[in-house]
C-alpha cells in the first residue's frame, strides 16, 4: 500500500525542529527523475542531500560525508543494494531506508536482515517518505542515549526497561518471559521494521529459525494484553510477510 | 491386363521402396556354394578397393580363421573390436551392435550372415544385427553359404545328408541390394582342402568331409549359380515393370498354403514359398483353426506357431482363422484376398473314412471356382510319420477325457449298469413283445450311455447288450450261437449308433465349449473397452489396461510411456498389485524406436524374461506395453494372441483418444486466453489511459499557469495527479498480480497465522480507505491457527473490502466474520450495499468484470478474479450472494487439511 495524500507530511514537519544542524542524507540511486525529485522535496524539507548514481560511489560518499541517513534503491547498475547495506553495515549503524520497485517479501527480508532500517516500495507519497525518515532519525538518536536506563513511552504504552516493568494506563501488565523478551526487542527497535528472523534469533535463539508460527502466537498474546482490539492493532503491527514493527 | 499403364498402386510401391531404399543402408551379399570358396578374401578384397577410393569402411567382424592371405588383407583396414561373452566358461567374440552403431561407417564388413549369436544379445541371429545397421543408414557387406538359405536348407540336407540349424530366410537374400557370387570349381575347391586352406572346425572334421564330396559341391554349386541366376532374373522383371515395358506385365498371383497340425505343414510352406518365388506371387499361409483343434494338446498348437514363424520368415504373411468348418473358412479367405492358387496336402483320410467323412480338399475340389489347387504329396516315410502322428495325436476329446479320468472309468460302470438294467426289463417284456422290440430296449439303454458317457461305453454296452440279448432271448437259449447271422446287423446297428451318437455329443459339448470361451473372451474384451472408454485420464487407461491384462494372461504389466525426448520412462504413478516393475527400458526403448515386438518369445532380446509390444495407433507408436507371462503359451496362443492384439489395439486407441481430447482442450484454452488478452488489452488501455489523460492535462496546467494559478487551484490540480497516479499503481499492481497468478509462478508461502493477525494487518493497511467506516469483526474465541499464505489471504480480504468501500454509500458499516469447522474455516465480508445484480453472482468473479460498467472508479474488475485465484490455489472456494436483510455478502472457504503444530507455551 502506498500512503495517500490524506495523511501526507507537507504541512506537519516543522523545518527547524529536528536538530540544530540540518541532518545530512545521502540517494543512492540511479534514476535521474526519482532523484530530482528526492533532492528537489528534501531539500526543500531542510535536508542537505548529496547523490550517488552507483553502490560504489554511494558507498564512498556516505565514508566520506558521514551522513544522518541513507536512503538507498535496491536495484543499482554496478552492484545489488543488499551488498551496498553490508558494506556500509561493517563500520557503520547509520540509518539505511530502502527504496525499491521490488515488492516482493523475500527482497524486503533479505535487505531488512542485511542492516536496512525500514523499506519503502515504489510508487510511494512523499509524506510517506518523510515520516519513515523521521522515525529512522529519531530511532537512530536515541539509540545513543536509549540504554537500559530509558523508559518507553507511547500512546497508553509504558514500558520500563530498567524494572522490566510494563503498563497500560498506569495499570500494571503482567507478562510470561517471553512475551516480555519479544515486547523488549521490539521497544529497542522501536518503529524500525524486524524480520521474523531476527525477532526468533533474539528472543528463541538460533535454533528457532524455522518456527515463525511460535513468533505468530506470542504476538497474539501479547497483543491480546495490551491492544483494546487485537483485530485493529494500535502499535503492535505486522509487516505483512516480513516481520512486526512497534509503532511510535 | 489390358492397359500398358502401370498400375498406379505399383507405382506407389516403387516410390515408397525407392524411399526407403534411399534411407537405408545397402546390403551387399558375398554368396558362394560352400566353405573354403573364398568369401571373405573377396569381401575384404572388395573394402580395400573402397578404402583406396577414401571411402569409410569399417572391418565389423571378420573370420579369417588364421589364414595368411586373408589376414594380409585386413592390414590399413580398421577393424571393430569384438565383443567377448563368457558363455558357460568359454569366451565367445560376437560381434559388437552397439559399438557399430555407434561408430557408424559408411560400410561395415560383417562376415558369416547366418551365424547365431551368443545367448545374451540383442538379437538372436547376426542377420537381425545386419537388418540394424542397415535401418541406420550403414552398407554392409556380408557372406553366406547357400545351404544356409531357409527354403533350400531341406532340399540341401537330402542332398548331402547333412542339416545345418543356422538359416537364413529367403527375404534377407531376396532383399539384398548386391549379390556377388564367389565360384570356385569343385575340384579347386577339393584341391584346397587337401592343401588344408580349408578351415574345418576340430570337432566336426569327419562329418564335413562328408559333406566335401565331389557329387555334393556339385550339387552346392549349382544350386548357388541358380539361386543367382533367379535374382537376376528378378532384377531384370523388376527393372522391366519399372520401366513399364508391356509385354511382361503380369497378373498379380496371390498364393494361400493351407497348413493343419501335422508334418506335412512345414514341407507344405516351403513348397508354396518355391511356388511364390517362381510366380514371382505374394504369398500367404493360413492356418484354420476348428474347434476340433482347439482341443488339441498344447505342445502341438505350439508346433503349428513354430510353422507360421517359419513362413514369416521365408517372407510370406500368416493368418489363423477360427472358424468351425476349414473348407468353408478358406473358400471364403480365398474370395476375400483374391487368392487365385491354393498349395494344400493330400488328404489324410483315405479309402472309405475319407468317402464316408469326406475331406477338406474334396470339398475345396468342389467348391473353390477360380482357384488354381496344387496338392503336395507326402513322401513315403513321412507318410508313415504322419500316420504315426495321428496315432498318437488325440482324437477330438482325448485330452477331456484324460483329464477326468474318474468319469471315464465310471462311465463303463454305468454302461454294465444300464445294460444288466435293460436284460432286467427285457427279462420282463420278452413274454409279451417281439424279439425285435426286445432288442429296442438294448438299443435305447445304448442311445442313453452314448448320450451320457461318449464312445467307448456305448461299444461297450453295444457288445455287452448284443452278447446277453443273444445268450438269454434267441433260441437256442443259453448259448452263443446264433441260428443266423442276423444279429450280427443287430449288433452293427447298436454299435454305429452308439458311436454316431457319442460323436454328436461331443461335438456338441465342445461347441458349447468354446462358445463359451468365445464369449468369456468377447465379454473381457467388452468389460475392458467400455472401461477404458470411460477413463478420463492416461492413468485411469493405464490401470485398467494392467488389470485387465492380469485378469486375461495372468501376467504383470506395466505401460511405458516416452518423455518429450522420445526416452521411454517409468510411470510415476503409484503402482498396483498388478503392476511390472523392473522392465529392462532399453528394450522398451529398442520397441517403441522400431515398432515391434521384443523379449521373451520373440525374435528381439529374447533374453529377456518379459515380453514388450509396442502401443500403436493408426501406425505412431504411442506407448510400450512390458507383459510378464506367467507361461508363454497363454500370451501365444492363436486365440489369445489375437485377444492380446485387441487389448493392445483398443488401449491405444484409448490413449489416442485422451491425447487428442487433451489437445483439444489445450486449443480451446489458446483461445480464450487470446480473446482474454485481447479483453485484457483494450481494458488496460482504457484504464491506463484515463488516469494518464488527468496526470498529463494537470501538470501542463501546472506549468502553463505558473504565476496566474491561485494557491488552492495548485493544491487541487497536484491532488488530482496523487489520486490519479495512486489509480494507476493500484491497476498496475492487480494486473501484475494476475499475471503472476496465471503464470502459475506464484508458490505459495504456507505457514501458521492467527486468523486475527490476518484481519489485524488488512485493517491496518485500509485504514485510510475506511475512513468513517465501521468494520465489525465477529471473531470467535480461541480459534486455531490456519495454514495459508497470509500475503495472499490479506490481499483477498482487502480486494473484498476494497469493492465493498468501492460500491456501498460513504460512511456504510461492513462486517467481517469468522467461523471454524473441523474440517474448513469460512470467513465472510458483508456490506449494506445495493447487493449484487440477480443473476451475475457468479460472473462477478470473472476477470474484467465490472458489476457497473459507466462507473467512473475502476479497477479493471481484476480484483474478485484475483480473489478467485488464490483462494483456489488454496484449494478452497469463493463465492457472492445477497443478504436477506439488503447489501452482499462475500465468502471464502478454506479446507483444513492438517492440525496446528503442537506447541510448548508458557500460557
Amino acid at each position: 500500500m502506498t500512503a495517500s495524500h490524506k495523511d501526507n507530511g507537507f504541512n506537519t514537519l516543522p523545518n527547524k525542529a529536528m536538530t540544530k544542524t540540518n541532518p545530512v542524507i545521502i540517494v543512492i540511486e540511479d534514476d535521474p527523475p526519482i532523484r530530482r525529485f528526492l533532492r528537489t522535496g528534501l531539500s526543500t524539507q531542510g535536508f542537505i542531500v548529496f547523490e550517488a548514481e552507483t553502490g560504489k560511489q554511494g558507498i564512498i560518499e556516505t565514508g566520506v560525508r558521514k551522513p544522518d541517513l541513507v536512503i538507498l534503491d535496491l536495484g543499482l547498475p554496478d552492484i545489488d543494494g543488499v551488498e551496498v547495506i553490508k558494506a556500509i553495515r561493517e563500520w557503520s549503524a547509520i540509518p539505511i531506508l530502502i527504496l525499491s520497485a521490488r515488492s516482493g517479501e523475500q527482497h524486503k527480508i533479505d535487505a531488512l536482515d542485511a542492516g536496512a532500517d525500514d523499506y519503502l516500495t515504489k510508487p510511494f507519497g512523499f509524506g510517506e517518505l518523510l515520516a519513515r525518515i523521521r522515525v529512522a532519525l529519531r530511532h537512530a538518536n536515541r539509540s545513543l542515549d536509549f540504554m537500559q536506563s530509558d523508559v518507553f513511552v507511547t500512546a497508553n504504552l509504558t514500558v520500563d526497561l530498567q524494572n522490566r516493568r510494563v503498563s497500560i494506563d498506569d495499570q500494571d501488565i503482567h507478562l510470561t518471559p517471553i512475551q516480555y523478551r519479544l515486547l523488549a526487542i521490539l521497544v529497542k527497535n522501536a518503529g524500525k521494521v524486524l524480520t521474523h528472523q531476527q525477532i526468533l534469533k533474539e528472543v528463541w535463539g538460533p535454533s528457532y529459525q524455522e518456527n515463525a508460527h511460535y513468533l505468530r502466537i506470542y504476538m497474539s498474546q501479547l497483543r491480546q494484553k495490551l491492544e483494546v482490539d487485537p483485530t485493529q492493532p494500535k502499535f503492535l503491527l505486522t509487516e505483512s510477510g516480513v516481520g512486526y514493527r512497534l509503532k511510535i | 491386363m489390358s492397359d500398358d499403364r502401370p498400375d498406379p498402386d505399383q507405382l506407389l510401391a516403387r516410390v515408397e521402396r525407392d524411399n526407403a531404399n534411399a534411407k537405408r543402408g545397402r546390403l551387399k551379399i558375398f554368396f558362394g556354394a560352400a566353405a573354403g570358396v573364398g568369401k571373405s578374401y573377396a569381401m575384404l578384397l572388395a573394402a580395400r578397393e573402397r578404402r583406396a577410393e577414401n571411402i569409410d569402411v569399417v572391418v565389423g567382424l571378420i573370420e579369417t580363421h588364421g589364414r595368411k592371405e586373408t589376414q594380409a588383407l585386413l592390414k590399413g583396414l580398421e577393424v571393430l573390436p569384438s565383443r567377448q561373452i563368457n558363455y558357460k566358461g568359454t569366451m565367445l567374440h560376437e560381434f559388437d551392435i552397439d559399438a557399430a552403431l555407434k561408430r557408424r561407417p559408411m560400410i561395415m564388413l560383417v562376415d558369416e550372415l547366418a551365424h547365431t549369436n551368443a545367448p545374451s544379445s540383442r538379437h538372436p541371429k547376426r542377420w537381425q544385427d545386419i537388418h540394424e545397421l542397415l535401418d541406420a543408414g550403414i552398407d554392409v557387406y556380408t557372406a553366406l553359404n547357400v545351404q544356409h538359405l531357409e527354403s533350400l536348407n531341406d532340399d540341401i540336407g537330402q542332398i548331402s545328408g547333412i542339416r545345418v540349424w543356422e538359416t537364413v530366410p529367403d527375404t534377407v537374400f531376396e532383399d539384398a541390394d548386391e549379390i556377388e557370387l564367389v565360384d570356385l570349381p569343385p575340384d579347386e575347391l577339393l584341391l584346397r582342402l587337401k592343401e588344408g586352406k580349408v578351415y574345418l572346425p576340430q570337432q566336426a572334421q569327419q562329418a564335413i568331409h562328408n559333406f566335401f564330396r565331389k557329387g555334393n559341391l556339385i550339387a552346392l554349386r549349382e544350386l548357388a549359380l541358380r539361386q543367382t541366376a533367379n535374382r537376376v532374373d528378378a532384377q531384370m522383371l523388376t527393372y522391366r515393370e519399372d520401366h513399364a515395358i508391356r509385354d511382361v506385365w503380369q497378373v498379380n498371383e496371390r498364393i494361400l498354403v493351407c497348413i493343419g497340425v501335422n508334418p506335412l505343414a512345414e514341407r507344405l510352406v516351403r513348397a508354396g514359398k518355391r511356388l511364390a518365388v517362381s510366380l514371382r506371387a505374394k504369398w500367404l499361409v493360413v492356418y484354420v483353426e476348428t474347434p476340433q483343434l482347439q482341443r488339441l494338446p498344447a505342445e502341438k498348437r505350439d508346433g503349428v506357431l513354430r510353422i507360421l514363424r517359419l513362413a514369416e520368415q521365408l517372407g510370406a504373411e500368416t493368418v489363423t482363422l477360427s472358424a468351425p468348418d476349414m473348407g468353408e473358412a478358406i473358400i471364403e479367405f480365398c474370395s476375400e484376398r483374391n487368392i487365385n492358387k491354393l498349395v494344400v496336402g493330400k488328404p489324410s483320410r483315405r479309402g472309405w473314412k475319407r468317402w464316408l467323412l469326406g475331406s477338406v480338399v474334396d470339398e475345396l475340389i468342389t467348391h473353390a471356382h477360380n482357384v488354381n489347387i496344387y496338392l503336395l504329396g507326402s513322401r513315403k516315410d513321412s507318410d508313415s510319420a504322419e500316420i504315426n502322428l495321428f496315432r498318437k495325436s488325440p482324437l477330438p476329446g482325448l485330452r477331456q477325457r484324460s483329464a477326468r479320468k474318474k468319469g471315464y472309468y465310471s462311465g463303463y460302470g454305468w454302461a454294465v449298469l444300464i445294460t444288466l438294467f435293460s436284460v432286467l426289463i427285457a427279462h420282463f417284456m420278452v413274454g409279451s413283445l417281439e424279439l425285435a422290440n426286445v432288442v429296442m430296449i438294448f438299443l435305447l439303454g445304448v442311445v442313453f450311455i452314448a448320450t451320457r458317457f461318449g464312445r467307448g461305453p456305448s461299444v461297450l454296452a453295444s457288445v455287452l447288450g448284443v452278447g446277453i440279448f443273444d445268450f438269454l432271448f434267441v433260441p437256442p437259449f443259453y448259448s452263443f450261437s446264433v441260428a443266423g447271422s442276423q444279429y450280427l446287423i443287430t449288433l452293427l446297428t447298436m454299435l454305429v449308433v452308439g458311436i454316431v451318437i457319442s460323436n454328436l455329443m461331443i461335438n456338441v459339448r465342445s461347441q458349447a465349449k468354446v462358445a463359451s470361451h468365445r464369449e468369456r473372451r468377447a465379454a473381457v474384451l467388452y468389460a475392458m473397452s467400455k472401461e477404458l472408454s470411460l477413463s478420463q485420464t492416461e492413468e485411469d487407461i493405464v490401470r485398467t489396461a494392467v488389470r485387465h491384462l492380469h485378469s486375461e494372461f495372468s501376467s504383470r504389466n506395466v505401460i511405458l510411456f516416452p518423455d518429450s525426448n522420445g526416452r521411454v520412462l517409468y510411470p510415476k504413478q503409484k503402482s498396483i498389485p498388478e503392476s511390472l516393475h523392473g522392465a529392462d527400458l532399453s528394450v522398451a526403448q529398442w520397441v517403441f524406436d522400431h515398432n515391434e515386438m521384443a523379449g521373451q518369445g520373440t525374435n528381439t532380446l529374447s533374453g529377456n524374461e518379459a515380453i514388450y509390444f509396442p502401443i500403436c495407433n493408426e501406425d505412431k507408436v504411442l506407448g510400450v506395453l512390458a507383459l510378464l507371462p506367467v507361461n508363454l503359451r497363454r500370451v501365444f496362443l492363436p486365440e489369445q494372441q489375437k485377444l492380446l492384439e485387441t487389448f493392445l489395439r483398443q488401449i491405444g486407441q484409448a490413449v489416442a483418444r485422451i491425447r487428442l481430447a487433451e489437445q483439444a482442450k489445450m486449443t480451446q484454452m489458446q483461445v480464450e486466453t487470446e480473446c482474454l488478452r485481447n479483453s485484457l488489452l483494450s481494458a488496460i488501455s482504457h484504464d491506463l489511459r484515463t488516469p494518464l489523460a488527468t496526470i498529463i492535462g494537470s501538470a501542463s496546467t501546472l506549468l502553463e499557469g505558473e504565476g496566474r494559478l491561485q494557491t488552492q487551484d495548485k493544491l487541487d490540480l497536484s491532488l488530482v495527479i496523487i489520486d490519479e497516479a495512486e489509480r494507476m499503481s493500484n491497476l498496475i499492481n492487480n494486473i501484475l498480480d494476475m499475471a503472476r497468478l496465471d503464470a502459475g509462478v506464484v508458490e505459495l508461502n504456507k505457514q501458521w497465522h492467527p486468523v486475527e493477525e490476518i484481519i489485524g494487518t488488512v485493517l491496518t493497511r485500509l485504514q485510510k480507505h475506511l475512513l468513517d467506516r465501521t468494520v465489525k469483526v465477529k471473531l470467535p474465541a480461541g480459534i486455531p491457527m490456519i495454514f495459508v499464505d497470509a500475503v495472499m489471504i490479506e490481499q483477498v480480504l482487502i480486494n473484498l473490502l476494497e469493492n465493498a468501500i468501492r460500491y456501498t454509500p460513504e460512511g456504510s458499516d461492513l462486517e467481517i466474520t469468522v467461523d471454524m469447522t473441523e474440517t474448513a474455516v469460512e470467513i465472510k465480508v458483508a456490506d449494506h450495499g445495493a447487493g449484487i445484480p440477480k443473476g451475475r453472482e457468479d460472473s462477478l468473479f470473472e476477470k474484467f468484470y465490472q458489476a457497473r460498467h459507466e462507473a467512473a472508479q475502476s479497477g479493471v474488475g481484476l480484483g474478485l478474479a484475483i480473489c478467485r485465484a488464490i483462494i483456489e490455489a488454496h484449494g478452497g472456494k469463493i463465492y457472492a450472494q445477497n443478504r436477506l436483510g439488503g447489501g452482499a455478502e462475500f465468502t471464502f472457504i478454506l479446507p483444513i487439511d492438517q492440525s496446528p503444530p503442537i506447541m510448548e507455551l508458557e500460557e
